[in-house]
């Protein structure tokens, strides 16, 4: 066990724990934020994916050792954010939502790359999003999603 | 319970490395995988580990007049938006993983993870990259090639660690990789290919050519490649049958869940002719 502090949703935690823990397990566990979820649990599908230093990661495959006074922001600290309404709606308006479940991580790969590249091509969209697998919608709905966030949002990133 | 240290310098890592009995980790995307056990409890690491991720002063990718130099805890992302990164590196960069993956990975945990279907290596095994390993009280220099003795098996001491990967400058006029594999990311190769060519007064002045995951290691043939030096820009075009007949004891593949050695062999074949047919 070790006392470790990081900033989680814009607020400094300290937590004395097993730094062999998956950032994953400390998030839903000890931080009740479940918005970041187990699908594969090795880094394929990318329902765990949060924000590390505004980059997007698996919490699945990130040890709590990495995040040490590095900032992570999860779908609920983004929830709170301008952008995030806007990619919602994005979302929402695009048919980008079938069961929900990949959702968070599907949000999270948006902000990373309008983040980076606020005006992505196909396929930037599709390499940004190529870690998060959805088994409902055929990604054509999310793909388009993004492009109407980065049009919707225009200035905001 | 195993222990965890984390280091936030070099000096860190290699006094901790010096002292204990520690594997290294660094993103730990492959690690957490490899020792994976179940939800809600700690990673299961066979030994205590040392985490290197937090290094800054191995952040960094520079260069000389001769090399590339890039710090071992540089994320890949890193190394795919670096312009002074050779081209076909970043070219298998870009089909590893995904963002979320590469924004952790490393460069010298892939190198350190020595899996034939290593993306990186194939690469690597082209520029003849060298590594910069350090003790606490050494610092050495070998070629990838030398360092890799087998599959998962690396030449490093329990108290060295990977600090720098270097790769030669080399001007080439054409550069090829193509990674087969299902999937565009997150998947792991059933072969990759990579080739390199420098022509001088329209004859052949270096080639290369490079194989993944068709035998245990990558294969780069030398004796194969100095045969083709001095051959003109027409002949090696059409000399593809050849060159397959050259590389076909050495491309080895096995049968697994990713694929045939069949297909792999025969696809291996297509991606010589492929190469050959862009110069």
């Amino acid at each position: 066990m070790a006392k470790i502090k990081f900033t989680l949703n814009n607020e400094v935690v300290e937590i004395d724990k097993d730094l062999n823990m998956r950032l994953l397990d400390v998030l839903r566990n000890d931080f009740n934020l479940t918005g970041p979820k187990e699908g594969c649990g090795e880094g394929e599908c990318g329902a765990c994916a949060v924000l590390l230093n505004h980059e997007i990661v698996n919490s699945c495959c990130t040890p709590l050792a990495n995040v040490m006074d590095k900032e992570i922001i999860t779908i609920e600290g983004f929830s709170i954010t301008e952008r995030y309404r806007i990619i919602k709606e994005a979302f929402a308006k695009t048919g980008g939502v079938q069961c929900g479940f990949c959702t968070p991580g599907m949000i999270i790969a948006t902000e990373s790359l309008l983040n980076k590249n606020p005006h992505p091509n196909d396929f930037e969209i599709k390499i940004g999003l190529s870690g998060n697998l959805c088994r409902c919608t055929g990604y054509n709905l999310i793909i388009e999603a993004v492009k109407e966030a980065a049009k919707a949002g225009e200035g905001l990133w | 319970m195993v222990k965890a240290f984390v280091a936030k310098s070099l000096d860190d890592c290699l006094n901790i490395l010096n002292q204990e009995n520690v594997k290294i980790v660094a993103g730990g995307t492959d690690m957490l995988i490899q020792n994976r056990t179940h939800s809600g409890i700690a990673i299961g690491f066979k030994t205590d580990v040392l985490y290197v991720s937090l290094v800054d002063e191995l952040k960094h990718i520079t260069e000389d007049k001769s090399n590339i130099y890039i710090g071992a805890t540089c994320s890949l992302e890193q190394i795919l938006e670096n312009n002074l990164v050779p081209k076909i590196l970043r070219d298998s960069i870009l089909e590893m993983a995904s963002p979320a993956i590469r924004h952790t990975a490393t460069l010298a945990g892939n190198i350190g993870n020595a899996s034939p279907a290593g993306d990186s290596l194939v690469c690597l095994y082209l520029l003849d990259a060298k590594l910069e390993i350090k003790s606490i009280n050494s610092t050495r220099y070998q070629l990838l090639k030398d360092f890799i003795l087998g599959v998962r098996k690396i030449d490093l001491a329990k108290n060295e660690m990977i600090t720098k990967i270097i790769i030669p400058k080399i001007n080439f006029d054409l550069v090829y990789f193509r990674k087969v594999g299902p999937r565009l990311s997150d998947a792991i190769s059933k072969l990759s290919f990579a080739g390199a060519l420098r022509m001088e007064n329209n004859l052949v002045k270096d080639i290369r050519f490079a194989f993944g995951a068709v035998n245990i290691f990558v294969v780069r043939r030398r004796e194969i490649e100095e045969k083709l030096i001095g051959i003109d820009k027409k002949t090696i075009k059409d000399m593809s049958d050849e060159i397959i007949g050259y590389y076909s004891e050495f491309i080895k593949p096995i049968d697994d869940q990713r694929s045939n050695k069949l297909y792999r062999k025969e696809v291996c074949s297509n991606l010589i002719k492929e190469f050959l047919e862009k110069i």
